[in-house]
């Protein structure tokens, strides 16, 4: 590995960091704004112009709350596992491919962190390793609330795992291939997975929300039955981290819903306009994340629209209704390239 | 039994279909309204830049008149207090000395006058019990405090002031009263 593409890749790395950050920060404020909006009110409008200043506000805020960490709880899981939560959503990042490659004096710059071509099962990985984040959590500490919000969260995590690798099997049967630079150029002109896979991509969003712990589905931290959930000792800024994993969380699932259904940073007749490389690849930095907003709205949407699920109505629509989906949506879709697409 | 109104519907408990179970159809129909709502106007009105209209007869914060030359007119009588259901006025009497003229019309004055905004139930009834047009009800709102001791206005707060501009406008209040008596 030569000094320069470690150089690209450092100064990309940093760069997604930042605006993984800025975007979770700037999500707690839309998701205000959305709710109110959602409820006809106006939301936080206070600090700065158009409230825009809030989210720096709560951020001082959180800094500013005194630590605590109980006595009787395991101090060193308990200050791990925030970390762990925050570390792994944002690993997820790596692997997504956010735009066409730039071209400066000949040279090009890839916009992936690392182009692997088991990105899929990295995914996976990243995101059972997430599930650990809130499991350690709630058990270091020590606190019955808080351990219900992980059990939950844990058993949540394994039924909701089991129909999303499915339905990326269907996809995973189109495509061909693991990696996620080869599923968006699949989709190019226009063809987007979610036109093959309505079944397939319908069963990954919702389990997108469950992997999320977003409402409708987030038993692990529901206040109204378990005070906070995992997080019901937590304050200061490891609740803040939190907090803030769940909207990055938010920010890498809606950048995977437009990677694997909605064409990635492809962007129908953007080929017809004949742009130069570089003018190309911003563009499809932009498309992508227009694609990410308009899910992240979406989440925000759903989330201020439904109740929350109770528990038996969350397994039982896991368990006993997108497991059987997702097999049915694979055997369908291996029948189709079975006989048709020979 | 016969209903009131067309709107009541009758609930039958039953298990749900497959479809349903999905619970697809209804969460489509939820997020159809929810997006209806992201266009309306929000029914908010921004409190402090914006007020929203209070009727011609609302009692808030009292006010302490001055007759034209800017003497109090406040004797000191105690109907207020008297009237009060509340018992949320007190009052010190005093007698006006010599030089005191400008200060107060009459020949007694309130040296304290103090009601608790806490304890009072903005009833109007001091306004109506007042013989000199002393004490009136006002549009204005009471400011918020931290902690109750501020919330007994003494004079300082309750007596407007003699110039035009800190006099307070109660011919609202005046109309309503005079018509009371004309009947």
């Amino acid at each position: 590995m030569d000094f320069t593409l470690l150089l690209d890749k450092t100064i990309l790395i940093v760069i997604i960091f930042i605006i993984s950050l800025g975007i979770a920060a700037y999500a707690t404020y839309g998701e205000r704004k959305v709710a109110a909006w959602l409820q006809d009110r106006v939301g936080p409008d206070r600090a700065g112009p158009f409230g825009l200043l809030q989210p720096i506000a709560d951020g001082v805020k959180m800094f500013l709350k005194e630590e605590i960490i109980p006595n009787t709880s395991n101090r060193v899981l308990f200050i791990i596992a925030p970390a762990i939560f925050m570390i792994t959503a944002l690993m997820t990042s790596a692997i997504i491919p956010w735009g066409k490659s730039f071209y400066i004096n000949g040279r090009e710059f890839s916009l992936q962190v690392a182009n692997l071509n088991v990105g899929m099962l990295y995914i996976f990985a990243m995101v059972s390793i997430g599930g650990y984040g809130i499991m350690i959590g709630g058990w270091a500490s020590n606190n019955k609330f808080s351990l219900m919000g992980a059990l939950r969260s844990s058993s949540q995590m394994i039924s909701y795992e089991l129909s999303l690798g499915m339905s990326l099997i269907a996809l995973l049967l189109m495509s061909n291939s693991l990696n996620l630079r080869d599923i968006v150029d699949m989709q190019k002109y226009g063809h987007w997975n979610v036109i093959y896979q309505p079944l397939g991509f319908l069963i990954f969003i919702v389990c997108a929300f469950a992997e999320c712990g977003r409402a409708p589905f987030d038993l692990a931290e529901s206040e109204s039955e378990l005070i906070g959930g995992f997080h019901t000792e937590y304050s200061s800024m490891k609740l803040g981290l939190y907090l803030f994993a769940e909207y990055i969380h938010m920010f890498i699932s809606s950048a995977l819903i437009s990677t694997l259904y909605f064409g990635g940073y492809h962007f129908p007749f953007i080929d017809s306009l004949n742009l130069s490389p570089n003018i190309a690849a911003a563009v499809s930095v932009g498309v992508l994340f227009a694609k990410i907003f308009f899910f992240m709205f979406f989440f925000m949407w759903v989330r201020w629209t439904l109740p929350r699920f109770r528990f038996d109505q969350l397994m039982k629509l896991g368990w006993q209704i997108f497991i059987p989906l997702s097999i049915l949506n694979i055997l369908i879709t291996g029948a189709w390239i079975t006989f048709f697409e020979k | 039994m016969q209903s009131l109104t067309n709107r009541s519907k009758v609930v039958v408990k039953r298990e749900l279909s497959f479809v349903e179970s999905l619970y697809l159809p209804a969460v489509f129909q939820g997020m159809f309204i929810t997006i209806k709502h992201l266009f309306k106007k929000p029914a908010t009105i921004k409190y402090p830049e914006e007020k929203r209209p209070i009727a011609p007869v609302y009692r808030g914060m009292h006010v302490l008149k001055r007759d034209e030359q800017g003497r109090e007119n406040c004797t000191a009588c105690g109907l207020c207090a008297v009237a009060c259901p509340a018992e949320a006025i007190t009052i010190d009497a005093a007698e006006r000395k010599i030089g005191e003229e400008h200060l107060y019309r009459e020949e007694k004055y309130a040296a304290k006058y103090e009601i608790n905004m806490l304890r009072c139930i903005y009833c109007g009834l001091c306004e109506e019990a007042c013989p000199k047009d002393a004490v009136y009800l006002t549009d204005r709102i009471v400011p918020p405090a931290f902690t109750r001791g501020n919330f007994i206005f003494g004079k300082d707060v309750l007596v407007e002031g003699t110039t035009p501009s800190e006099r307070v406008n109660v011919d609202k209040r005046k109309k309503k009263y005079n018509m009371d008596v004309n009947l």
